[in-house]
């Protein structure tokens, strides 16, 4: 009897260092990835000419750094998450929406006036 | 011409492009090492933020921590988040295509879809809205949800009546107006900007969220569309 609720007790112990580790590792892991995203698109932002293509690096971005703000926001183990990041990230989302929105409606306004949406490199327009 | 023009562009294009990438990729590559190195690094402690919020959640109206943040404690950001909203909306409209693409026939499926599922996405937006209070949920969710059937309906060859044409501008703006209606109000209460007296304040944040709902689906149907729904 005794022995086998000291194995319960090891049992859960691990259990429990096992969810606590789970939850921080992954957490980091999240956060990383938003910082990889955050790269990734920023590169593509910089290097490719097609607006439209800019406008989804952007998004690509943005998902980084939301993704970021939920992961770390959600770190401790046994304790809610911080609402304020949170709250944060769901402000951004709607920003981040209607600012797509504004782009793409510029970026046919120009396909509409020049012909393309891809910025060229040396003509001065 | 226009080959021999294009061929130009890519040449041009590649000959630019590899100094520019290789820079741009070192330099993002850095950012990105630095960021992720500062991740890592963190320390497994949080600020008192979630501590503070916590303290602070009785006398906020609601229960729910994310919406107590988003209407009370932070209630300002999202006052000017409404405004973005509103400001893009016009943006949009303004830049609203020359040539308006007309939607003669839309397909069956669309209609049917839209018959069946107008009246769960009208429920679970309310719903949504009130949850809000408890649980994750909220205003932009519920307009998010709204605004999923405010694109299905001018996706299909739903024709507007007069009324409904007029009355955008409203539902475009009186998310904005309601918040800033009730700023005001609880300023002329004696109160600060935005500072809800505490009895009223889970009614409040009810109200302006009812109104930020309705501006929040108009506002992201119109910014799909990008021109004002036909009449």
């Amino acid at each position: 009897m005794d022995d086998r609720q000291q194995k319960t007790d090891e049992f859960k112990t691990l259990v429990d260092f096992e969810t606590k580790f789970n939850k921080m590792t992954i957490s980091l892991l999240y956060a990383l990835i938003g910082v990889v995203l955050l790269g990734m698109g920023l590169y593509r932002l910089v290097i490719d000419p097609h607006l439209v293509k800019k406008i989804l690096a952007l998004n690509i971005s943005g998902a980084g750094v939301f993704l970021f703000l939920v992961a770390v926001a959600d770190r401790i183990p046994g304790a809610a998450p911080d609402p304020v990041p949170h709250a944060m990230v769901l402000t951004g989302i709607v920003v981040a929406v209607s600012a797509t929105a504004v782009a793409l409606a510029l970026a046919c306004r120009i396909q509409e006036i020049k012909g393309t949406a891809e910025l060229s490199e040396n003509e001065p327009e | 011409m226009q080959n021999s023009n294009n061929l130009k562009k890519v040449h041009r294009a590649q000959h630019v492009s590899l100094t520019r990438k290789a820079l741009t990729a070192l330099s993002v590559m850095a950012l990105t090492v630095i960021l992720g190195w500062t991740v890592w690094t963190l320390p497994p402690f949080s600020d008192r933020m979630p501590d503070l919020v916590a303290a602070h959640l009785s006398i906020s109206g609601v229960e729910n921590p994310v919406t107590a943040v988003l209407l009370n404690f932070r209630g300002y950001d999202t006052l000017l988040e409404i405004g973005v909203l509103l400001l893009a909306a016009v943006g949009v409209l303004s830049l609203a295509p020359t040539s308006v693409l007309s939607a003669e026939t839309a397909p069956a499926q669309v209609q049917i879809l839209l018959l069946r599922l107008l009246p769960f996405i009208v429920i679970v937006g309310a719903y949504l809205l009130w949850i809000g209070k408890y649980a994750p949920g909220g205003a932009f969710q519920a307009g998010a949800v709204l605004a999923a059937g405010g694109v299905l309906l001018v996706t299909s060859v739903v024709r507007f009546n007069h009324i409904t044409i007029k009355s955008v501008p409203i539902g475009l703006s009186i998310g904005l107006l309601t918040f800033l209606a009730v700023a005001l109000a609880t300023m002329i209460a004696g109160g600060n900007f935005l500072q809800y007296p505490l009895p009223w304040a889970s009614a409040l944040i009810l109200v302006i969220e009812a109104a930020a709902t309705i501006s929040i689906a108009v506002i992201l149907t119109i910014l799909f569309i990008g021109r004002k729904p036909d009449g």
